[in-house]
């Protein structure tokens, strides 16, 4: 079971930092999955796994809301 | 007279003929009438209109606004609508493809677009929104019709330019009346257009300088910001305008960098989501696949100096990180 981070009714930034924040909870290897609405994420949680090195996923949904799943690369 | 004047001046300038030229009540009217006319006349055989991903609000509403079968062609990291891009959105289109719509220059991020090659490529006309590019870099060639907006280049407000190319398939798309020019309606605002013709006459002249003296120094913005950690610095390296710099810094709040800057004497514009009034991100942002958020547009005016962009470099270096540390990273 993947780790889920609650970021819906958070504005971005909001969702990539708590992203950041909760990546180094995560083994290497093991996927993370961000509960975002906010438009931005869609764009910025891409971008930040290419700007830190780590893999994104994709998107899927959770109970209709956009569900991002991160890959921790290192 | 002064309006004939003033269409001898602009069409010297932009190295087009006088006939081709029409003046429009804004930039956003002659990018309407010049991609819907150019449409009209061609929608009979092929309806279908091709856009790039980056291009600004004022085509990609026409294209709305037209209902014809439509698609869009990506664009790459840096912005650039390249031309397998294009081809491939051609094939992709839902009808036979009449018009493509392609920007001489991104207005957010400066990316310069291959518009000479995606018209040799593909044969067909093209609308080229030239409204960020115009007075600062010539016309590209291989574009059926073109639209430039006079508060971009410095003139006033209220001024557009629609160059329709001899033998260009225009045909009006909107309403007419019945006045000598059958490209626009209503009377030209005479005292705003020579005003327009003199600026662009003005900037035209000194543009090779500025060019020169603005790229040294958005190299030197370029080079500063991309020192700072965590940054995008967003757009072409190369082949770009020569005053635009657009960067994105992580788990910085955009607006937020934007007022501490303003404070600091420096006013910037900002692509991300908290600091537009629609709170929806920067569709060109979004389209390269950059950071939205944290983000900044700089542009540089005819007298910014060394000065001016190493105390904003210098700004900028000093906040990011203590933004940052408002949340802990």
């Amino acid at each position: 079971m993947n780790t889920v981070l609650d970021c819906l009714g958070k504005p971005c930034p909001a969702p990539v930092i708590e992203l950041a924040r909760a990546i180094g909870t995560c083994e290497v290897g093991a996927s993370l999955v961000v509960l975002a609405d906010d438009p931005a994420a869609a764009y910025d949680i891409p971008a930040w796994c290419r700007m830190r090195g780590q893999e994104f996923v994709g998107c899927t949904e959770i109970d209709g809301r956009p569900a991002y799943e991160v890959r921790r690369l290192s | 007279m002064v309006l004939d004047n003033a269409r001898d001046v602009v069409a010297d300038t932009l190295g087009v003929r006088a006939d081709e030229v029409t003046f429009t009540s804004s930039g956003t009217d002659a990018v309407h009438r010049g991609l819907l006319g150019l449409h009209a006349g061609t929608r009979r055989h092929r309806p279908g209109l091709v856009l790039g991903a980056a291009e600004h609000a004022s085509v990609r509403h026409a294209v709305a606004w037209s209902a014809a079968p439509q698609a869009e062609a990506r664009v790459d990291s840096d912005g650039v609508l390249t031309v397998d891009s294009a081809l491939e959105a051609v094939a992709r289109c839902p009808g036979q493809v009449g018009v493509i719509a392609v920007q001489a220059a991104n207005h957010e991020v400066g990316t310069v677009q291959p518009v000479a090659e995606i018209a040799d490529a593909t044969g067909l006309p093209l609308f080229v929104d030239a409204c960020a590019s115009m007075g600062r870099l010539p016309l590209p060639s291989g574009w059926a019709v073109a639209a430039g907006s006079a508060h971009k280049w410095g003139g006033p407000a209220g001024v557009g330019v629609m160059v329709v190319r001899k033998g260009a398939r225009w045909r009006a798309a909107l309403p007419g009346d019945d006045r000598a020019d059958p490209r626009s309606v209503g009377f030209e605002n005479v005292p705003a257009i020579f005003g327009a013709a003199a600026a662009l006459q003005a900037v035209w002249a000194d543009a090779a300088d500025t060019d020169r003296r603005q790229r040294h120094l958005t190299d030197l913005l370029r080079g500063r910001l991309a020192q700072i950690p965590d940054t995008d610095v967003v757009g072409h390296p190369i082949q770009r305008l020569p005053h635009l710099v657009t960067a994105s810094f992580l788990y910085v709040d955009g607006e937020a960098l934007v007022v501490e800057l303003d404070r600091a004497g420096f006013a910037v514009a900002s692509g991300s989501a908290c600091a537009a009034s629609t709170l929806e991100p920067s569709a060109v942002l979004a389209a390269m696949g950059a950071l939205t958020h944290g983000n900044i547009r700089v542009s540089l005016t005819r007298d910014t100096t060394e000065a001016d962009v190493i105390g904003l470099a210098d700004a900028i270096t000093d906040l990011v990180p203590r933004l940052r540390a408002r949340v802990g990273l």
